[in-house]
């Protein structure tokens, strides 16, 4: 009888802690309280940071806007295709999460180039091609500069105009944003281990309700 | 008495064989371990960690029989990069390698190590080979 106690407390601790790790991503970004009323009552509410209306060009020269990721989950990342250092990595592990989601229509990723003088259009198309990317599941997004530069700000990317060395700097990470336009993870995207975790993320993320619900 | 002389000669220079060879072994290690750091920091995030490449942007560092054909001209492939149309286990690049300004010895590491990893078995890719191609660099 005692064991059978035992046995039922190490068996809830046990679904306790299963249950708690099943928990929905986070939400990142910055909070902001906003007081509103609803049927005459006043109520605060959290609002979070979510990506800015854009207008960009992808490799097959169309247009690109906030809209075209309307219903979609989706990575972004900052690249160009002539950087030596981490680009080939991170694009050879992104190549990994496209091969998973490239049948998804509700999934996109975009990867916006930081250096549009040489990225032009054609460029990216050919990288495109050489990458072994096709249809619309992965667009490599051409803009003005100050609108890239801008939007990497929202998704707490740091790229700025080269170095001394010459060379460009940004940062590597994958950043996940949900139907809603909210950031819902980072991920260092030269570290294969960190985007197997994204690629895990991404499946959680769409089967929470909010998620399937939002068109 | 000359028997024995000849016995000993022998002797000496199985003796000698055995530590030469010892030490060719002893030198492609050095080689072989330092020329690893030298590829983690000058050349994986292109090639990849298992020479893999990408693509078909990046070739692949597999393709042995490119590597023995080039064997010569790899130390300048380095030094002074690479341009052009290049046919690398049976795929097409037309990229470019930027040139990478390491010294011949550090050239002669990574060489030793991406020739006998990633299923390449060339053997010690020495430092006077290395002087010696990039004399000849086109
Ligand atoms: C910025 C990316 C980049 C880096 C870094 C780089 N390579 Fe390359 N490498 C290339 C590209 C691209 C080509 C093909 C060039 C062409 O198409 O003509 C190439 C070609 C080669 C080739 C001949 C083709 C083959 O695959 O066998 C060898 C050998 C090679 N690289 C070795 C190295 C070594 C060793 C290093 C480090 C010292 C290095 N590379 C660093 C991009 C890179």
């Amino acid at each position: 009888m005692r064991n059978l106690w035992i046995g039922i407390i190490i068996l809830t601790l046990f679904n306790a802690c299963k249950s708690n790790t099943k928990t929905a991503l986070p939400i990142l970004g910055y909070k902001t309280p906003v007081t509103k009323t609803v049927n005459g009552k006043t109520v605060t509410d959290t609002e979070y940071a979510t990506i800015p209306p854009f207008k960009f060009v992808n490799q097959y020269a169309d247009t690109i806007t906030e809209k075209s990721l309307d219903g979609k989950i989706y990575v972004a990342d900052f690249f160009f295709t002539t950087c030596p250092s981490i680009c080939p990595v991170m694009h050879r592990n992104m190549l990994n999460v496209y091969k998973e989601f490239k049948d998804d229509n509700n999934f996109r990723i975009i990867s916006h180039t930081i250096d549009p003088k040489y990225d032009t259009v054609p460029v990216l198309k050919r990288y495109a091609d050489k990458l072994g990317i096709a249809g619309n599941t992965w667009w490599l997004l051409h803009g003005e500069k100050g609108d890239t530069y801008k939007i990497a700000k929202s998704y707490l990317q740091s790229v700025s105009e080269k170095n001394p060395k010459g060379e460009y700097i940004h940062d590597g990470f994958f950043i996940l944003i949900d139907k809603q336009k909210r950031l819902r993870g980072t991920y260092e995207g030269t570290d294969p281990a960190e985007v197997t975790k994204l690629i895990a993320d991404i499946k959680t993320l769409k089967a929470e309700p909010d998620q399937i619900a939002a068109k | 008495m000359k028997l024995k002389v000849i016995g000993a000669i022998a002797v000496l220079l199985i003796v000698i064989g055995a530590s030469c060879q010892s030490d060719d072994q002893i030198e492609f290690k050095r080689y072989y371990s330092a020329g690893s750091l030298v590829y983690q920091q000058h050349c994986q995030n292109c090639h990849g960690d298992k020479g893999q490449g990408l693509s078909s942007l990046i070739p692949p560092l597999t393709d042995s029989t490119y590597l023995k054909n080039n064997k010569t001209v790899l130390a300048c492939f380095i030094k002074n990069g690479l341009k052009g149309k290049i046919t690398v286990a049976g795929k097409t690049f037309d990229d470019q390698m930027q040139a990478d300004d390491i010294a011949p010895l550090e050239i002669a590491k990574v060489l030793t190590y991406v020739t006998n990893s990633f299923g390449n078995k060339m053997g010690t890719i020495t430092l006077q080979q290395v002087q010696n191609d990039l004399k000849n660099c086109k």
